[in-house]
């Protein structure tokens, strides 16, 4: 007798392979073979992983149109299918596959928005935790400020990308108005963060990725600094600052070499 | 998210304690993001909400924050679609754990899951895949159900299968798998009417000789749903279970005759894709009412149960 195992991997084998015969001794209401009874379960594998990644990458499909989109998320479901069945989670994989997808490659911006949609979806289901306010933060004494390590909101996000993906993005998710955009226009970086209920994205001025990507490496406000300084000579702290605050970034703060 | 009037408490680490945990029986409606907002204006009066528990399964963010304030108004039931308890190899132990952390957290009048497996070697596959009902694959089956049974420290229940081919090498009848596994295992049973109706059609079973010989004494919950027609290689009609539209008239019939038969039992509206607006969810609702007091009237002996 065959043992179950193998029945089931036999199975899971026929189901990512649609060029793989329909396992033997599957059958109708008359005991015979019937391929399109199996078809069903091949059908839903397909269209349940491309459902999950279509609820995901809104943007994408709008872009892309519907055909397209799930020719695409399904090649990649049958490629690269979760390992978890949390299937909020599904996606990580998926801008780095449209970057590799030969039939995207005259949509050179479209991982990018791919990106971002992913970032957006880890900070909407991200822990939470109280963004600290200016007057949290004006504690710090001032004489230890250069020496001072922030704490990164669990949900922060950062997507850099040299073309205008976040406007691409922002035209085309709900309420959002397509239109013609200039691709040499330059890069965008954005922000992306979920302080309370709602994720927001803003784009990062110069110097302000590499100011928080030290602060996420858990390096001294001075040694981030001068990290931003190093991106644009003309960076201002105090300004980026005030609006990293302002978009609830920081969760606490501390004196303390941090441990990565 | 849309910005909405309703004002969140906090969202923390501590548990609220939630008020009636018992799912009454009547109607419930499977609760989706689209109604979250609306649900909490409005206070329909429902009997419970149900979620498929992978969707809450995210460590913070809004489904928390709107699932915590359904659940502090109305009962909650968890229904996995997940943990591939027909799987041949171990239980996701991760996942297993993940399912206990939300129950604890919301603490649901019911849990269930399905007689089907979903991942394999660490793949999921997300669609429930049938199993060969065999000696071998009972043993499995109810191996998975003790292990889910001892960590959440309560009974499950389980849902039979839609199905739409059967396995040469099975030996069992469903029925007669599924009634030794509650013996072997203790679970209770959710009876979907609808899968019912989609595997007697696919596999040319009688369902109302299904329903009578299932072994009902173990059903704590009905789910009802909508599924497509379609036909397999010999024209044969081919129901396929999609959730996607109202309950058939055929699975209408069907639910009165598992009434008659259970007495009051709560009973869930399914409707998972093309989602339509509350006032359609809540007309399926009330037709369940409808006819579980209609059962309760008739057999008063039924009725005057706890």
């Amino acid at each position: 007798m065959q043992r179950a195992a193998d029945r089931q991997r036999e199975l899971a084998a026929a189901l990512l392979d649609p060029a793989r015969a329909v396992p033997p001794g599957l059958v109708g209401p008359d005991r015979e073979p019937s391929p399109r009874r199996f078809a069903v379960h091949r059908n839903n594998v397909a269209a349940g992983l491309t459902n999950a990644l279509a609820a995901a990458f809104p943007a994408v499909r709008r872009i892309v149109g519907e055909d397209f989109f799930r020719a695409m998320a399904r090649a990649h479901a049958l490629a690269e299918p979760p390992a978890s069945p949390v299937l909020l989670d599904y996606g990580g994989g998926f801008p780095a596959f449209i970057a590799r997808f030969g039939p995207a490659a005259p949509l050179p911006y479209l991982a990018d928005v791919a990106r971002i949609e992913r970032a957006w979806s880890e900070a909407y289901h991200a822990p939470e935790a109280e963004p600290l306010g200016p007057a949290a933060l004006a504690a710090i004494p001032a004489d230890r400020l250069a020496e001072v390590r922030l704490a990164l909101h669990p949900s922060l996000r950062g997507v850099r990308s040299g073309f205008p993906a976040l406007t691409i993005w922002r035209m085309n998710v709900a309420g959002g108005v397509p239109a013609p955009v200039d691709l040499d226009s330059g890069g965008e970086d954005v922000l992306i963060v979920r302080p309370a209920a709602a994720v927001e994205a803003r784009a990062m001025p110069p110097g302000a990725p590499e100011l928080v990507a030290a602060l996420a490496a858990g390096q001294s406000l001075a040694d981030a600094m001068l990290a931003a300084l190093g991106a644009d000579p003309a960076f201002e702290l105090a300004v980026n600052l005030a609006a990293l605050i302002g978009a609830g970034v920081f969760v606490g703060w501390g004196l303390e070499r941090k441990r990565a | 998210m849309a910005s909405t009037a309703i004002r969140f408490g906090e969202g923390g680490a501590r548990p609220p304690a939630f008020p009636d945990r018992r799912i009454p029986p009547r109607a419930g409606v499977g609760l989706k993001p689209e109604h979250w907002a609306g649900i909490l204006e409005t206070k329909p009066d429902v009997g419970f909400f149900e979620v498929h528990a992978e969707n809450y399964m995210g460590a913070g963010g809004p489904p928390h924050r709107w699932l915590a304030e359904i659940r502090s108004r109305y009962p909650l039931s968890l229904h996995g679609v997940g943990l591939s308890i027909g799987a041949d190899g171990p239980l996701d132990r991760d996942h297993l754990e993940r399912l206990a952390a939300l129950i604890g957290r919301y603490q649901p009048g019911l849990f269930s899951e399905h007689l089907a497996w979903s991942t394999h070697e660490g793949v999921f596959l997300d669609d429930l895949l049938p199993l060969p009902y065999t000696a071998q694959t009972l043993a499995r089956v109810a191996d998975h159900i003790d292990e889910v049974q001892e960590r959440l420290g309560r009974q499950m229940l389980l849902e039979n299968p839609s199905t739409y081919l059967a396995f040469a090498e099975s030996t069992f009848s469903e029925i007669d798998f599924i009634a030794e596994i509650v013996r072997r295992t203790g679970c209770g049973l959710l009876l979907d009417v609808n899968n019912v109706h989609v595997s007697s059609t696919n596999q040319q079973w009688d369902p109302v000789r299904y329903l009578d010989d299932y072994p009902l004494a173990a059903v704590q919950e009905i789910h009802l749903a909508g599924h497509a027609r379609e036909h397999d290689d010999e024209g044969r009609p081919l129901l396929i279970d999609t959730h996607d539209r109202p309950v058939d008239a055929s699975v209408w019939a069907l639910f009165v005759h598992a009434i008659a038969r259970l007495g009051a039992t709560p009973t869930l509206i399914e409707w998972d894709a093309g989602v339509p607006a509350w006032p359609v969810l809540q007309a399926e609702a009330e037709r369940a009412d409808a006819i579980i007091r209609a059962a309760q009237r008739t057999e008063p002996r039924r009725a005057a149960r706890g």
